[in-house]
């Protein structure tokens, strides 16, 4: 448990001193809004209609952003080999960096509600308080699978290039049923209208948090 | 010798196929002679789910024996998968302008079936983005184990989406001729035929590379 909290407390403390990855993601998550206000023609009908689309489309592509950074930064200066030579089970710092992505994500994720809320005028708490938990699931299941495939994208030809490819047809779930959720809120009804949205969200996390910390050895060795 | 057996037996069976399905089988009274492909189709599908299955099998076998043939074995299978699945989505298409008015729908097992056919598609691109061998073999292996797990849940959310759930059946679903199911029959097994038969060329081609890549090495 310490050692994963070490790799947490490691990624949050870079973070807080560059500040860099926070910065380029949320600034990106607001162009997508604005990017998408322009190409909808600000018509209020559309912009009611694709409004969970568009939050979760900037929450996604900013967060690719954020992803492709994760293991970028191990890789400068080799600082991922000194983190496989400590003696600690790779499934621990799948673990550890999986947190701190999640919560990078996850603040990411509210700050862009935030601002969704503030330029499309929706009530305060009452959308804030039930889009919480949508985005803090959302996080984990996207997270579990971009941890895995930034550690594999990163070490291809391709590199970044390669993560949103790998990322985007897996996470097709998590994206369905976050849209669906965010919808019903949005809509002003109660997140359990969705409840098998619900439901698929969770089991999606579920699983691949398991898979992806199972099969996570396999793709750190020897890097 | 076997090999021999098998191609020619593939060939027969292709030939064999082509009269089932052409002259063999009834003419569907209400669709006409467009739904003759579907025995195609049908043939073409099953090859494919069974090359991913092989996939992902071959790839769970990877990563726990580590052994070069478990890899070879999940790649070329792959890659004869993306090629059935291509000829199913096409053959699917010709099938459904005519009779649903349109090449494409979102259904929900259309839709699946492009994001399978995509998921294969990104293995593909991550094994030929993937340096060397090993680590080519273990991404692309962590890959498609992820990706098979993903499949059903993308279906599931797929008909969460469209907040409906049809099950679309094949043509003459209930009541179907015996001479059409024989025809089916003929086709995926003609099909399976030829899937082995390339399978196995196929492996003795990426055989054939390795003895190449350890010759250059010998040679300095």
């Amino acid at each position: 448990m310490n050692k994963i909290w070490a790799i947490v407390k490691k990624d949050i403390i870079t973070e807080l001193r560059t500040k860099e990855l926070f910065t380029s993601m949320l600034l990106f998550a607001l162009l997508i809004i604005v990017v998408f206000n322009f190409a909808f023609g600000f018509s209020v009908e559309i912009l009611n209609l694709a409004s969970p689309a568009m939050l979760w489309i900037a929450f996604t592509f900013a967060g690719i952003l954020g992803l492709s950074r994760s293991f970028a930064l191990e890789k400068e200066g080799n600082a991922i080999i000194g983190m496989l030579l400590t003696p600690t089970d790779r499934s621990l710092i799948y673990a550890g960096k999986m947190i701190s992505n999640t919560i990078f994500v996850f603040i990411v994720g509210i700050l862009t509600v935030l601002m969704f809320i503030l330029f499309f005028n929706y009530e305060f708490l009452s959308t804030l308080i039930p889009l919480i938990p949508i985005v803090f699931l959302g996080s984990i299941g996207f997270v579990a699978v971009g941890t895995l495939f930034s550690a594999m994208a990163i070490n291809t030809r391709l590199r970044e290039v390669l993560l949103p490819i790998l990322m985007f047809p897996i996470i097709i779930p998590v994206i369905v049923s976050a849209v669906k959720l965010s919808g019903q809120v949005l809509d002003g009804n109660s997140v359990f209208a969705a409840s098998s949205s619900l439901k698929l969200l969770v089991s999606f996390d579920i699983i691949f948090v398991t898979a992806c910390a199972v099969t996570f050895e396999y793709v750190i060795d020897e890097s | 010798m076997m090999r021999r057996i098998l191609f020619i037996l593939a060939f027969i069976g292709i030939i064999a196929s082509l009269y089932a399905a052409f002259i063999y089988a009834p003419t569907e009274p209400q669709m006409g002679h467009i739904q003759r492909i579907f025995y195609f189709h049908m043939g073409t599908v099953w090859v494919a789910t069974v090359a991913f299955i092989i996939v992902f099998i071959a790839s769970i076998m990877y990563l726990w024996k580590g052994t070069r043939k478990w890899d070879i074995l999940a790649y070329c299978s792959a890659e004869l998968g993306v090629l059935f699945l291509t000829l199913t989505i096409i053959t699917g298409s010709v099938w459904a302008k005519p009779i649903w008015g349109t090449w494409w729908t979102w259904d929900p097992q259309l839709t699946t079936t492009f994001i399978l056919w995509i998921l294969y598609i990104v293995y593909l691109v991550l094994r030929s983005s993937a340096g060397n061998d090993t680590k080519k073999a273990k991404y692309a292996a962590v890959f498609a184990i992820i990706a098979f797990i993903d499949l059903p849940l993308v279906y599931l959310s797929v008909r969460v989406m469209r907040g409906i759930s049809p099950v679309v059946f094949g043509p003459g679903g209930g009541g179907i001729a015996p001479e059409m199911m024989d025809a089916l029959l003929i086709n995926m097994a003609a099909c399976s035929l030829l899937f082995i038969v390339l399978l196995l060329e196929r492996i003795d081609l990426e055989r054939m590379k390795d003895t190449i890549a350890r010759l250059k090495l010998s040679e300095y």
